[in-house]
């Protein structure tokens, strides 16, 4: 196979990443949901973590994004 | 058009070489000097005539204070203390460097990996040496989890001492690729409405499309650039819990 072509198709799979990264965060906000709607005031004590297990859930797809960008212009 | 990795580029102003070693006055240094310059201004003109009442200017410095102290007072603990301006000065310029960033026409210098890996590296040496310096040999119960049966040694010990070694590299990464990510989204997003409005009175209809969006993720991208600042500075923070108090 054409190495271009071997490139194009890595960074396609890479992408395949976002499928667990939206399980992830579907899981984060989900729970903080159901638990904010069972005891509403104890949500506010948590948000600060919902947005810490955002941010980090978030930065493994862009770990993804930079496998992708890195197989398209450095390799 | 500029394609979107363009704004990522060094541009050196002052040619410069110490030592056989490439120490130029470029943009990001020019941009760091920009970000301490008003940081500095920020946080000593807030504090100037600082009255038991304090006025606007005066409340954001302190809520800056508080925010840092509380974040460092629930995860390190009463003894953290002493490391509270270290931290400070770590969210400080990280917030800085992003949230100059989005600035039209700035450049983000926390958007290269050289950047967030000095200021990693420093964070996993000063906490590494730390360690050792509390705890003497005693830090080395940090890989060795308490309660864990000992035949588990075998897997356990390397795979922590291997996540030790890959704090550096995931604090800086995540910071890195999350403003570049960001700025990349952002310059794409922005060329779409540059092309579709090229496209004839139709083209530049839809091009409202991908600017509401443009407009959308400025607000995100604002957001991210606070929460990486604080996650950078809470990881330091676990980070530093942690050689406090090895045995876990």
């Amino acid at each position: 196979m054409d190495v271009e072509a071997a490139k194009m198709i890595g960074a396609g799979i890479a992408t395949l990443a976002l499928a667990g990264v939206g399980i992830g965060l579907g899981n984060i906000f989900g729970s903080f949901l159901s638990g904010a709607l069972r005891n509403p005031s104890a949500a506010p004590k948590v948000f600060g973590n919902l947005l810490l297990g955002f941010a980090l859930t978030e930065a493994l797809g862009i770990f993804a994004l930079l496998i992708a960008i890195l197989l398209l212009f450095v390799v | 058009m500029a394609g979107p990795l363009e704004q990522f580029k060094i541009t050196p102003y002052a040619e410069m070489e110490v030592a056989g070693v490439d120490a130029s006055f470029t943009n990001s240094s020019l941009w760091m000097v920009i970000v301490v310059t008003s940081l500095t201004v920020f946080l000593v003109g807030g504090m100037r005539k600082s009255a038991l009442v304090p006025g606007r200017w005066q409340a954001m410095v302190e809520m800056a204070y508080e925010f840092v102290a509380n974040m460092v007072k629930e995860n390190v603990g009463r003894e953290g203390k002493q490391y509270f301006p270290f931290i400070f000065t770590l969210f400080m310029f990280v917030l800085g460097g992003n949230l100059a960033g989005m600035l039209p026409y700035s450049f983000t210098i926390t958007s290269h990996i050289i950047v967030t890996l000095a200021l990693a590296l420093v964070v996993f040496a000063g906490v590494t040496l730390l360690g050792f310096m509390k705890h003497g040999a005693g830090f080395l119960k940090l890989f060795v989890p308490s309660g864990v049966p000992v035949p588990l040694y075998l897997l356990i010990v390397p795979v922590e001492v291997l996540s030790y070694f890959t704090r550096p590299i995931s604090l800086s990464v995540r910071l890195f690729a999350n403003m570049m990510a960001g700025h990349i989204m952002l310059k794409v997003f922005a060329g779409f409405v540059v092309s579709l409005g090229a496209a004839g009175i139709l083209g530049a209809g839809a091009a409202v499309l991908p600017f509401a969006f443009n407009i959308f993720l400025v607000g995100l991208e604002l957001l991210v650039a606070f929460l990486q600042a604080y996650v950078f500075a809470i990881l330091s923070c676990i980070y530093l819990h942690d050689a406090l108090h090895p045995a876990h």
